[in-house]
């Protein structure tokens, strides 16, 4: 193991580090600031931006589940125009390399919101968020097989300009990993992201995900079936699942993910994704989960 | 210094107070930064066994110098679920991972010396007393009520007596004051103290009975909300009130980053009294 970690490529990026924030776990990306620089990551990706404002679900929105978080937030945003007004440009004042979350009820609302997006600068790459937990009660959509996938992707690769690469966010479910990462490697996707929230319920019976190290062994085998499907392909794996410490992130780049993201492990530290990327780099790799 | 901190405390004392345990803790940087109406949030759990991942939201009750520590933090713990029974069983020497303080908005006090009325319900009456201190600094007149269900439940008032120009004290079962709600109490309150502002913690009903008397009289109010805030540091998104704007369009804001408190004619009520479906403890704790 080298003693640091000199950059990472994935989707076409060079990323200064193999850690990215993951979507929704970092407030308007200000909160997490506080912590530590957004500079400290390989990339921030942000909170899902939806054509138009969403005030987000009911409380409750995330509940405590063994060694996980369940949640269902609905995707509270302050709709497309506004988040390029406001939180983006916060977000690259703050040194953040900024991959943008989008997600949309349609593929024509997908265009949309990707089309301003690459209008606008800062942008480094969308990550089309195709695995909402709660996708009916947030009004988006969630594909349940390759062909739906492809189209989502489609409608927004197809927008986007060379230098800014799509990620396509796929459900962790086993059953569908290769052939989703297959499908969204060939409609255009540089990278799918695999191993996020696990579908659950909230105890009042809406759709939910669970996170966490809770997840983080069916995390590991998702990205290995996606690694697996696109050998060859150039298409990479960005792995994220219940990464706390710098074992969970060594086990998912082993497994074939090309960088890891951090999610919920900030929502009860929100210093872990800095130590980590320490960690990574020292090459320590903790395995206390502390 | 503005922003929190994150950091491993040490326990420097643990100590019953009725049904609550007051912990006090060596937590460089926090108190420093402290402002009545910001609050901690506590990792429940050894570090490398934590399987209850919500964090625990505490007021910070107390700042002071202790010992060799310039400032130490005094929260309060109510033992109502796993989460809080596991932190109030803390003692010296024992280490808690805490974030703070925390809150977008504290409580704001008056430009001019006016007369005050201070509301504290149960365990969430803890960070009123830094407040009282506060207030009485800028020569605005306090008058305390503090409720709770019983005396186990009543945070002491004899410090605050020292501060405060009037005390009343209400339980529901009579045991110690009023035998009344806190609520049923407050038209005539305000009346007598011809209090301009209302500051308040405690359950969402009470508050928001805070904020109506607050408005049938005139005043203003302060409500420091108590809903779960499962990261208490505004990354999760997860803790939504119903409030309206300035420009009094309706939207939806996070407990712990845009208040805990909030001016009590901004939020809307009823739609969170609607919104919730279980019983809350204010800690971030679902009851059992």
């Amino acid at each position: 193991m080298s003693p640091t970690t000199p950059g990472t490529r994935v989707a076409g990026l060079h990323l200064a580090e193999p850690v990215m924030l993951a979507a929704g776990c970092a407030g308007t990306g200000r909160e997490a600031a506080a912590y530590a620089p957004l500079s400290t990551y390989g990339a921030v990706v942000s909170r899902t931006i939806t054509l138009d404002a969403r005030a987000g679900s009911r409380a409750p929105r995330v509940l405590e589940s063994p060694a996980g978080l369940l949640h269902a937030t609905g995707l509270p945003n302050p709709g497309l125009t506004a988040f390029c007004a406001t939180e983006l440009p916060a977000l690259v004042q703050a040194g953040a390399r900024v991959v943008v979350s989008v997600a949309g009820a349609t593929p024509e609302e997908i265009t949309q919101v990707v089309r301003g997006l690459a209008r606008t600068s800062g942008v480094s790459a969308v990550e089309l968020h195709l695995c909402a937990p709660d996708a009916a009660e947030a009004g988006v959509l969630a594909p349940r097989d390759g062909a739906g996938v492809s189209e989502a992707v489609s409608a927004a690769a197809g927008v986007l300009p060379p230098g800014v690469p799509l990620l396509a966010k796929l459900a962790p479910v086993l059953a569908g990993v290769a052939e989703h990462a297959r499908a969204a490697a060939g409609a255009g996707a540089a990278a799918v992201v695999v191993g996020g929230a696990q579908p659950a319920l909230l105890p009042d019976g809406r759709p939910a995900g669970l996170s966490g190290p809770a997840v983080r062994p069916q995390a590991l085998r998702a990205v290995h079936a996606a690694a697996t499907a696109l050998a060859g392909t150039g298409v990479d794996v960005v792995g994220c699942g219940g990464v706390t410490v710098a074992a969970d992130a060594r086990a998912l780049l082993d497994a074939g993910a090309a960088v890891v993201q951090v999610g919920s492990a900030l929502l009860s530290d929100p210093t872990s994704a800095a130590r980590l990327v320490t960690d990574l780099r020292a090459g320590r790799a903790p395995d206390d989960h502390t | 210094m503005h922003g929190p901190v994150h950091l491993t405390a040490e326990v420097l004392s643990g100590s019953r107070s009725g049904a609550f345990t007051q912990l006090t803790l060596a937590a460089p940087g926090v108190g420093e930064r402290f402002r009545p109406g910001s609050f901690l949030a506590v990792s429940v759990g050894e570090p490398g066994e934590r399987t209850r991942l919500a964090r625990r939201a505490l007021w910070i009750h107390q700042v002071r110098p202790l010992g060799g520590h310039a400032t130490s933090v005094s929260v309060l713990v109510d033992p109502v679920g796993p989460g809080t029974r596991w932190l109030a069983s803390r003692a010296r020497g024992d280490r808690l991972e805490i974030t703070g303080p925390l809150g977008g908005r504290v409580f704001a006090l008056p430009k001019e010396p006016v007369s005050t009325l201070v509301v504290g319900e149960g365990v969430h009456a803890a960070p009123l007393f830094a407040l009282a201190e506060r207030l009485r600094e800028r020569d605005c007149p306090v008058h305390l009520l503090l409720a709770a269900p019983d005396e186990a439940h009543l945070l002491s008032a004899l410090e605050a007596r020292r501060t405060a120009r009037s005390v009343t004290v209400a339980t529901l079962d009579g045991s110690v004051g009023t035998r009344a709600p806190a609520a049923d109490l407050l038209p005539d309150l305000l009346r007598r103290t011809g209090a301009a502002v209302v500051y308040a913690a405690g359950s969402t009903p009470l508050l928001h009975a805070v904020a109506r008397a607050a408005e049938d009289h005139g005043a203003w109010s302060q409500t420091a909300l108590t809903l779960p805030t499962p990261c208490g540091t505004g990354l999760c998104l997860g803790c939504p009130v119903p409030v309206v704007g300035e420009d009094g369009v309706a939207r939806t804001a996070r407990v712990c980053a845009e208040g805990p408190v909030l001016r009590g004619d901004r939020v809307r009520w009823d739609d969170l009294v609607g919104a919730e479906s279980a019983p809350r403890t204010g800690t971030g704790e679902e009851r059992g």
